[in-house]
């Protein structure tokens, strides 16, 4: 009899029951949810180490590290952590870079301008940064 | 100890050959899983849950486990992976799949909820049980949640079809009805 059933003559849909509908519904709902949570973030994958004006790494977020960069008052500590990126330890005497904390958005900067070293995260669509009239 | 002065005899119950029986199966159903080819590690149809949902709706909880648990064993002594980290994820996933099919099995009222959801729960457990592994033994950085989204995929899809192949496989071989039939 129903042993021996082909794949298709099977009633899959039979069975699942209520419960089996509603779990797979949301179910599926959290994967969508997952995808937008991990996924749609995509583009702040890097940040880009700049010292007197050129490009000294370039370094993927995605992995926790510690880079020190020479300045033109001495050495730029660079911290990026859990996706974010930051200016850890400057001689720069007002510490503007420093207190600007994490960047974590495309198109953010911290800049430590005495000593001519800055960190950004670049952004395929850049924003303006400065618009003159 | 070289001539011991009584000796233990254990006698296998017709439970325990039972038990080993569908173990067997279910460490067949791993090597088919393990010889699959995958675009990712460990990104696998988990076979060998149709097993344990398929004991769990006919024997209960107890028997699942111990399947289960000899299934893990078994297949890394057969792989060669025992107690590489490769076994330890797998024990990870399975340990965590029996804690949301025991939790699952005790609270969800089985005249709504069927094999396709307790499938459901435990393909998800699996997953969150490997990737807390990973995260905080294996590769401790956040980076890896970028994998979470294609595995999370694949675990509802995988977590369907084992569901609905056992669900089958229990009507067909054990004359189970839903109520509602």
């Amino acid at each position: 009899m129903q042993a021996h059933a082909k794949f298709t003559t099977i009633a899959w849909h039979r069975l699942l029951r209520s419960g089996d509908w509603g779990m797979l519904g949301v179910s599926a709902l959290l994967v969508g949810g997952l995808f937008s949570q991990f996924w749609s973030k995509q583009v702040a994958d890097v940040v880009v180490v700049r010292a007197g004006g050129k490009v000294v790494a370039e370094l993927p977020l995605r992995h926790n590290r510690l880079l020190a960069v020479r300045g033109a008052l001495g050495e730029t500590l660079v911290e990026v952590r859990q996706g974010r990126a930051r200016i850890a330890r400057d001689p720069s005497p007002k510490q503007y870079c420093v207190r600007q904390g994490w960047l974590t958005h495309p198109g953010e900067t911290a800049l430590c301008l005495p000593n001519q070293t800055s960190i950004s995260i670049p952004s395929p669509h850049p924003a303006f940064d400065t618009v003159g009239y | 100890m070289s001539t011991p002065a009584s000796s233990v005899v254990l006698t296998a119950t017709p439970t325990d050959h039972a038990i080993a029986r569908w173990a067997a199966l279910a460490v067949a159903l791993s090597l088919v899983d393990a010889s699959l080819p995958t675009p990712l590690p460990g990104l696998k149809p988990g076979l060998a849950n149709i097993v344990t949902l398929v004991v769990l709706m006919r024997f209960g909880m107890g028997a699942a486990v111990s399947v289960s648990l000899l299934r893990l064993v078994a297949t890394g002594l057969v792989l060669g992976s025992l107690f590489t980290p490769g076994f330890f994820l797998s024990l990870a996933g399975g340990i965590s799949s029996l804690a949301a099919l025991t939790l699952a099995w005790k609270v969800l009222p089985k005249a709504y909820f069927g094999g396709v959801s307790l499938s459901l729960l435990a393909a998800f457990a699996h997953l969150a049980g490997q990737f807390a592994l990973v995260r905080f033994w294996l590769i401790p950085t956040d980076g890896i949640f970028y994998l979470i989204p294609p595995f999370a995929a694949v675990a509802w899809l995988t977590g369907l079809v084992n569901g609905l192949v056992a669900t089958h496989l229990l009507r067909v071989h054990f004359l189970e009805r839903p109520p509602s039939c």
